[in-house]
């Protein structure tokens, strides 16, 4: 298993960047490069408009294949569920799908399949979105859709009951019979006592025993409205059309006020956690998180981006110093990863984990993992290691135009974090900003045991566990 | 990672892809399963012609290597695959994971570089390296920036890796304890355990059902890898697939420097025919939560006519994903599943039909009963006029976005070139699909899908 990998996320975008005229030789074709053969239209893209209902559209035109990725994000994500009904947003999701006024149920998928379309949906702590890719005759078709269930959507019992033991079995793949996701689920409930990140996305299986076909409707009601929701397109179009389309069909959408969201920060840790899992497996596992700051202010911030830079020397590539000193060097680590996301609605943390290698414990890994931040705070990092990861960064950027998911799942997400599409540039020119020292500086400011949280996988015989007694037996 | 597969299951976005993973993983939960391993080539089967002027041009090497080349000149970027005959089918007996570490330690050091200088000069052009070893065949494949200082140094290193590779021994030494620790973890996973269980149980005596052990990967020496590289890395076999930011001209220079170095290679090895198993099942004890189930047979070649009415046959069975039966019984109407889907992935020989679910261990006899009532239904009528008509309009319609970007492309470049396919696939895809019949589709399962070869693999069964 990988640890999380940032070089793709939200914080590398995809757009242009200005010249850099510190770079090396090399470096300097890159950004040249990147320059020169941009498409013209990329400096006017993307466009955005706000409906009179609060609904905000941001359309990126890229004309290399007839198709188009339409998208629609809800700022409503298993972060604002309260105790007791925790993964309903991702329950709704599902019934999102279970038909409106005008539609029956399945036939939303059905029509998207009929246009030679692939549609999904998916939920976080943050929001929810759905979406759908086509060719983009069928754009306007799509738009219709969305809006009809975004108002229209009809909820009741017997839908419910079949859909929700459907998301129990899918928390029984996910989550129950996979040890990894066991120790993430502790971990996350472990760092977080008061802030609702604590909660798994899919929810507790005794809150999914428990939930009925009006908690979904009372979510629904709540967050579903055109001023809670983004539209984002990405694809061969013209925005002024898809502006006149939304205007059509979600234009008329009533907005209604939204639910007060309390703040719930986390109090200060102030001692290490420890957690243990255990579970059938062969290899331990390790993960440890500590608090960090997350970007709030883009132009001001320092750490969120220093800390993104310090992730990708960990982690961010073949020859950064996980792979080459842990897994390929000491030969003490199995797999070992470093992740870092501080464009969220929450709070951050800085993850490390791993698996140690045959023959190594736990203990050895960890030691190790702290090692390789000991030796950052002691020496920091070099200059040949902040250029690989601003290459990393601009090729991944260039790279990600090759697809048009990519690019709309890169709007979306800074969007769904309370930054805008347009600060896309200047986070990239923020992290070829950070230096060494700054690298060195969050390293020795947010890596104290203070704030460390660990989660382990205690490693269980298969022959000698017990198959875990029947859940979701008990309906109400 | 390069099997071919028909109609899986709606990819869902990948967390793996990075867009979403954060500090915590778990952190996206999705209406449907990614199944990563299905998204690499299921383009390959269910698209056509999308980009406007895409034209294939094909042609062989000096060194005798078939190119197959795209020129697009949109984005500043080259992506370059190699694929050769060198899968697991033909590893001898006792070495199972030689094909695999063959192909990963092409990295591990070449000519005069060792694997860090590779993996630092990798980085340091903004390249990447890819690929693996599937049954069929092993490949390797290169994304990188057209400039020519970064293209240059990119493909120097590809040319050094595909014709010079070292395999220092100690990197052999760590790798395969990688390996095997990696197996000994999967060795308490149901999922794993049900896909090695049903390939072998599917190909009773066939390398097609033989998975690395412990033992079999601890069996591998040096040489073997040196041998096995000596034999089905040679470049008359090689296939070259090139799309991107550059002339023909420098196509063909690029792919004649790409192979000109490589070993003489061996003669074609022909694997062992595939004998259909008997109908039975298999049932594993494992504490799982929820069963794993896996019902199958070996089907068809990659050459074979049936090849277009299972794939549209298939679409409405349990490939269609949300539209499909299977998910509309098993999961839509009884809540049985999160996951229920069938495919068929067609190898040089038979490859695999299967349909797979997973569902609490308690209702898995339930489960089955439905799929064992889809299937039979299913087999003995076909599609309706109406299911049959949706498939293709689905397929036919969404060769679009199937063929949307040059990842995608080079997919589709190195399918035709390894399985032979004519060069006007694409261009002649709608018309084979639309073509289709319920008779066909009827009669192609008749003959491809028989109930007296069908193997049930349950892992976690009571």
């Amino acid at each position: 298993m990988r640890g999380p990998k940032i070089l793709t996320d939200a914080l590398w975008p995809q757009t242009v960047p200005a010249l850099d005229l510190d770079m090396k030789p090399l470096l300097a074709t890159f950004a040249l490069l990147a320059f020169a053969v941009s498409p013209a239209p990329t400096f006017a893209n993307p466009f955005e408009t706000k409906l009179a209902n609060g609904l905000r559209v941001i359309v990126k035109e890229d004309p290399r294949a007839p198709t188009a990725v339409h998208m629609v994000w809800y700022r409503a994500g298993s972060m604002d569920e309260k105790d007791g009904t925790s993964g309903v947003a991702h329950v709704l999701e599902h019934l999102m799908f279970k038909g409106t006024r005008n539609l029956r149920s399945g036939e939303f998928n059905k029509r998207v399949a009929e246009a030679g379309g692939r549609d999904n949906a998916f939920t976080s702590r943050d929001y929810t979105a759905y979406f759908q890719i086509v060719p983009k005759a069928a754009l306007p078709e799509m738009m219709k859709l969305e809006s009809d269930r975004m108002a229209n959507l009809k909820l009741d019992a017997k839908e419910f009951a079949a859909e929700i033991k459907v998301v129990m079995e899918e928390r029984r793949l996910r989550t129950d019979d996979n040890p990894h996701s066991l120790v993430y689920e502790a971990l996350n409930s472990t760092v977080f006592r008061a802030h609702p990140y604590r909660r798994p996305i899919i929810g507790w299986m005794d809150d999914l025993e428990h939930m009925t076909w009006q908690d979904a409707r009372d979510w629904y009601k709540q967050w579903y409205t055109p001023n809670n929701a983004y539209v984002v397109v990405v694809g061969d179009v013209d925005h002024r059309e898809v502006f006149r389309l939304a205007q059509k069909y979600y234009g008329p959408l009533k907005a209604h006020a939204l639910p007060e969201r309390k703040p719930q920060n986390e109090p200060e840790q102030v001692g290490i956690r420890r957690v243990s899992v255990k579970a059938p497996a062969k290899l331990p596992y390790l993960a440890m998180a500590w608090k960090a700051s997350k970007l709030r202010d883009v132009q001001n911030d320092r750490d969120p981006y220093a800390l993104e830079v310090l992730a990708a020397v960990l982690d961010g590539h073949d020859a950064s110093r996980f792979s080459k000193n842990l897994v390929r060097g000491a030969k003490v680590a199995q797999s070992a990863g470093a992740g870092y996301d501080g464009t969220l609605r929450g709070e951050a943390t800085f993850v490390l984990d791993g698996q140690p290698a045959e023959g190594k414990t736990i203990a050895d890994l960890e030691a190790a993992l702290r090692g390789e931040i000991k030796r950052i705070q002691d020496e920091g990092v070099s200059a040949e290691e902040l250029a690989r990861v601003k290459i990393q960064s601009i090729a991944a950027q260039i790279y990600k135009r090759d697809s048009l998911m990519a690019q709309a799942m890169e709007i979306g997400g800074i969007e769904a974090a309370g930054q805008s599409w347009r600060d896309i540039d200047t986070l990239l020119e923020k992290l070829k900003s950070v230096t060494a020292d700054e690298v060195q500086g969050v390293a020795k400011k947010y890596f104290t045991d203070d704030s460390l949280s660990i989660a382990v996988l205690d490693p269980q015989p298969v022959e000698q566990s017990k198959p875990k007694k029947p859940s979701g037996a008990v309906r109400h | 990672m390069k099997q071919s597969k028909l109609n899986a299951p709606h990819p869902h976005p990948r967390p793996g892809a990075g867009l979403l993973v954060g500090s915590l993983r778990s952190i996206i939960v999705g209406r449907s399963r990614a199944r990563f391993a299905l998204i690499c080539l299921l383009s390959l089967l269910t698209s056509t012609l999308a980009l406007a002027g895409v034209k294939i041009e094909h042609w062989v090497a000096p060194s005798g290597a078939k190119v197959y080349f795209v020129e697009t000149r949109v984005l500043p970027i080259l992506d370059v695959q190699l694929d050769f005959a060198a899968g697991g089918v033909f590893v001898p007996a006792g070495k199972s994971g030689l094909a695999g570490l063959t192909q990963g330690l092409l990295e591990a050091g070449a000519a005069d570089l060792d694997e860090e200088h590779i993996a630092g000069r990798l980085v340091d052009i903004g390249a990447r390296l890819g690929g693996g070893a599937d049954s069929d065949r092993a490949s390797v494949s290169l994304r990188t920036l057209s400039a020519k200082p970064e293209r240059g140094a990119a493909l120097d290193l590809l040319r050094a890796v595909l014709s010079a590779p070292t395999f220092p021994q100690s990197v052999l030494e760590r790798e395969k304890g990688r390996n095997i620790a990696s197996i000994r973890e999967a060795e308490t996973r149901p999922d794993a355990i049900a896909a090695k269980r049903f390939a072998a149980a599917i190909y009773p005596g066939h390398p097609y059902g033989v998975s690395p052990t412990v033992d079999s990967v601890a069996a591998i020496s040096r040489e073997d890898l040196v041998e096995f590289h000596r034999r089905h890395f040679g470049a008359r076999g090689a296939i070259v697939s090139i799309i991107g930011d550059v002339s023909r001209a420098e196509a063909e220079a690029i792919a004649q420097r790409l192979t000109e170095a490589l070993p003489a290679g061996g003669a074609e090895l022909v694997p062992p025919p595939v004998t259909k198993p008997q109908r039975g099942t298999v049932k594993i004890a494992h504490p799982a939560a929820q069963s794993h189930v896996h019902i199958g047979l070996p089907a068809i070649r990659r050459s074979d006519t049936d090849y277009f009415p299972l794939l549209v046959g298939n679409y409405t069975l349990g490939g269609g994903g949300f539209v499909s039966r299977l998910m509309k019984e098993v999961r839509e109407k009884r809540g049985y599943a999160y996951s229920v889907y069938s495919y068929v992935a067609p190898r040089k020989l038979e490859g695999p039909f299967e349909i797979g679910l997973q569902t609490k261990r308690e209702q898995v006899a339930d489960a089955i009963k439905v799929v064992d009532e889809v299937l039979t239904g299913y087999m003995a009528q076909g599609p309706t006029a109406k299911e049959l008509a949706a498939a293709k309009k689905n397929l036919v319609d969404g060769f679009a976005l199937r063929m949307d970007s040059n990842a995608k492309l080079l997919g589709y470049l190195s399918a035709i070139g390894f399985y032979g396919l004519p060069l006007t696939y694409l261009d002649d895809f709608p018309a084979k699909v639309k073509a289709v019949t319920v008779e066909q589709i009827k009669a192609a399962f008749a003959r491809h899908v028989k109930a007296e070869n069908l193997v049930t693999v349950i892992v976690a069964a009571d």
